[in-house]
């Protein structure tokens, strides 16, 4: 515990804590309700992740861990030791800088967007905490502590969520949140429980050792993989899990930008890399194609959405999808690249988003805006760079770690072959589609005439706290923050930093995936970049287009089309009926249980209650008569007896002693005559 | 006929048993001293009497002024506490003092 950057990374993740205490405690006393505090002190720790990043590239890796406590020897698992501690490496510290970054820049923006709400200061708190619990999974190097801040992570964007809880529609949504997230988290305690028994230790590298010796091999590695990944598709609202992002929308504008589309989404993300070398290659499998799956349904949802929200949180979980998609076929570093690039551009949409909404008066739906472009020109500029940047336009970030993680896919499949071709046609279709419903929002919101008069003649550009986190998330989608080469981002600072760890299994192959080593996969890698790199600006390129003919140029009727695929149409704007499915299937299934064990417990579990009380009762009564026939008649007769013998006798005891002299005359005279003959 | 023992014994156990008589059925604190005091004056004759007739000598007459005095003593005792009764409840009569039962 010698090096000053342990001693940064543990301030860092207090200051939030603190800001959190103070706030909730004084934020009402205090002046302008204490939002400088908050935002000041993250725009500090800012500072000093930034110092960490920087401090980090010409050093290594920093953990240290601490006996938490200690339950003793079991005759299971030998000593139980519980461990708690930090890890300061490259991923953790770029984390750290991102998650500060967006997380400032969000207390920033939500100081004019929040204003004179009822619970202002609350809400800075919540923030803190959020920050404080995020940093907490960034930073700890033991799987018990990381589940413990997990948790609080689903609290914090609990009540993030339900901020507004005096409305309907936002509760429903946290509690739908919370719960969804819990049928996740139940896999991934499982996941940890089955490392705990075999490994007997949370500490990362020592499981990742663990694993190595062999100690955890086979069907077990696979089924603790998977259950850990359970955790990663309900926090980063994976298919079939990912039910409750969009409707997580409910919260306050920059909450979305900071929990459900920047930081708390990107956990799982984390998390699955965290623990990437362990993962066998069956797991990856299941990782891949949940991504891919995802990253589908999610782009074929938003293409229809009216909600700008909604359409930004389709989005998200097409992202994550990829992001996911792209730890299963081994190209960690570009998922967490894309990670880093989406965080920024994705939260710059959502407070751009935000802004329009603040603009409009609280209106959501696309159908009320139009021609925004003029009255919101610094919301317009921002807005259309993070778009290029998702869409994958050369340039922007998007465009370097989205190429990246196709090129990763292409690779993958021209290595395995067979049907796992599906995964490239799926990736690239998705960034298709990723650019037309972009482009489709872009398009509907700021361009043409305004379809809500009203609300436009009232509309004007947001103030400087809006606009300033704005510019500064859209500075950074542009290439030149992470490489020098616009078209490759091999050579970029960030890349190297976040250089893949050996897979423990690699070389050895699943039923059916083979990981590869890491020098080949990236030779792959390489192999696939210019082939991917055209199609992926092919894909784009008839995304926006296909987006300018539908919705600008009016070449294409678009009311028809809608008609003509009627219901293809409907699936998508009822988001594949998934709500629907889990309401007849999960939900209803749930009340009948509930109804089921009612009935259990009405009529068994009380009949049985009630029946032994009945017989209690007639017990009772039986024992009442015997005891009042038998044992008082027992009693009352011994009474009753001595009490005639007393009435007898109590004739002699006149207390006049000359009747007791009388007696004792008689008694002496009977005495003398009885024993006469002895005298 | 010569004036025996059995006479002086039978003298004794009338006077005795008149003694317990008083003693048994007078009411009057007063008569029950005087039937204590015959039976304690019968019980002297009958020990005079063995001095005289049985084996018994001078010890006998000695053992009866020894009653006699006690006699004494005992009456004037008794008739004191009887004079106190009397101050307190202003009767004699030995059935109404009966403070101790109650």
């Amino acid at each position: 515990m010698d090096n000053p950057l342990l001693y940064l990374s543990i301030s860092v993740l207090f200051i939030p804590i603190i800001s959190f205490l103070i706030l909730i405690f004084f934020g009402k006393r205090l002046p302008r309700r204490g939002d400088w505090l908050a935002t000041g002190l993250l725009f500090l720790n800012l500072i000093i992740s930034i110092i960490i990043l920087i401090g980090l590239t010409n050093s290594g890796v920093y953990s240290i861990s601490f006996e938490w406590f200690n339950l003793g020897a079991s005759p299971l698992f030998g000593e139980l030791r519980f461990s708690a501690g930090f890890i300061v490496d490259e991923l953790s510290a770029i984390m750290l800088v991102v998650v500060n970054i967006i997380s400032s820049f969000v207390h920033l923006f939500s100081i004019k967007y929040m204003e004179g709400d009822k619970k202002y200061h609350r809400y800075f708190a919540f923030l803190g905490l959020f920050t404080f619990s995020m940093l907490g999974i960034v930073l700890t190097n033991n799987l018990l502590i990381m589940y413990v801040f997990w948790e609080l992570v689903g609290v914090s964007s609990y009540l993030l969520i339900g901020f507004w809880y005096e409305k309907k529609a936002p509760y429903e949504a946290a509690k739908k949140a919370f719960i969804v997230n819990r049928v996740g988290d139940v896999g991934f305690f499982l996941g940890i429980l089955i490392i705990f028994t075999t490994l007997h230790t949370f500490n990362f590298s020592e499981i990742f050792a663990g694993v190595e010796a062999g100690r955890l091999s086979g069907g077990l590695l696979t089924a603790a993989g998977v259950l850990l990944f359970c955790g990663a598709v309900g926090k980063s609202a994976q298919f079939p899990l990912h039910v409750w992002l969009p409707d997580a929308m409910e919260g306050p504008t920059p909450v979305s930008a900071l929990i459900h589309a920047a930081t708390m989404v990107a956990a799982g993300v984390y998390m699955v890399a965290r623990k990437f070398v362990m993962f066998s290659p069956d797991a990856l499998t299941v990782i891949t194609y949940i991504g891919a799956i995802t990253a589908f349904i999610a782009a074929s949802i938003a293409i229809t959405q009216n909600d700008i929200k909604k359409v930004l949180a389709y989005s998200t979980i097409s992202q994550l999808g990829y992001m996911i998609m792209a730890l299963g076929i081994g190209a960690y570093t570009y998922a967490m690249f894309h990670l880093v690039t989406h965080a920024f551009f994705k939260a710059c949409l959502f407070l751009a988003a935000g802004s329009i909404i603040i603009g409009m008066h609280h209106k959501q739906d696309v159908g009320d805006m139009g021609g925004l472009r003029k009255k919101m020109p610094i919301t317009y500029y921002t807005f259309l760079i993070s778009t290029l940047s998702i869409c994958g336009v050369p340039f922007t970030s998007g465009f370097l770690s989205k190429d990246s993680i196709l090129s990763a896919s292409l690779a993958f499949a021209n290595i395995n072959g067979g049907f796992h071709y599906i995964i490239p046609v799926v990736a690239f279709g998705v960034a298709a589609l990723t650019a037309f419903y972009m482009f489709r929002l872009l398009i509907k919101t700021f361009y043409g005439e305004p379809r809500n008069k009203e609300a436009y003649d009232h509309c004007k550009e947001s103030p400087f706290v809006m606009t300033a986190p704005l510019v500064g998330l859209a500075i950074l989608s542009f290439f030149a923050f992470y490489t020098p080469n616009p078209f490759n981002a091999e050579s970029g600072w960030l890349v190297k930093m976040l250089e893949a760890p050996e897979m423990i299994l690699a070389g050895t192959s699943g039923a059916v995936y083979k990981i590869l080593p890491k020098v080949e996969f990236l030779e792959a890698v390489h192999h696939a970049h210019y082939t991917a790199m055209f199609l992926s600006l092919l894909c784009a390129g008839i995304g926006i287009l296909a987006a300018y003919l539908f919705y600008h140029w009016k070449k294409v009727n678009v009311k028809k089309l809608t008609e003509t695929f009627n219901p293809i149409y409907k699936f998508s704007l009822n988001k594949w009926y998934f709500d629907e499915l889990y309401d007849k299937t999960i939900i209803s299934g749930t009340f009948l249980l509930t109804r089921v064990s009612n009935w259990f417990d009405k009529y068994i579990v009380d009949g049985l209650v009630n029946g032994s009380g009945s017989f209690t009762q007639f017990s009772s009564k039986v024992s009442g008569k015997f005891d009042n026939f038998f044992v008082d008649g027992l009693v009352n007769l011994t009474g009753g007896i001595v009490a005639f013998f007393g009435l007898i006798f109590r004739k002699i005891q006149t207390g006049r002693i000359q009747t007791y002299i009388a007696f004792l005359i008689f008694g002496i005279l009977i005495l003398f005559f009885i024993f006469r003959d002895m005298l | 006929m010569e004036v025996g023992l059995n006479h002086f014994l039978i003298v004794s156990a009338l006077l005795f048993g008149i003694g317990l008589f008083a003693l048994v059925s007078r009411r009057n604190a007063i008569l029950v001293l005087m039937g204590i005091e015959l039976m304690l004056n019968a019980a002297n004759i009958n020990i005079i009497a063995f001095s005289r007739y049985g084996g018994l000598g001078v010890d006998g007459q000695v053992i009866s002024i020894f009653v006699i005095i006690l006699a004494v003593a005992e009456a004037a005792i008794a008739l004191a506490i009887v004079l106190n009764i009397y101050n307190n409840f202003s009767t004699i009569n030995i059935d109404e003092v009966r403070t101790l039962k109650e």
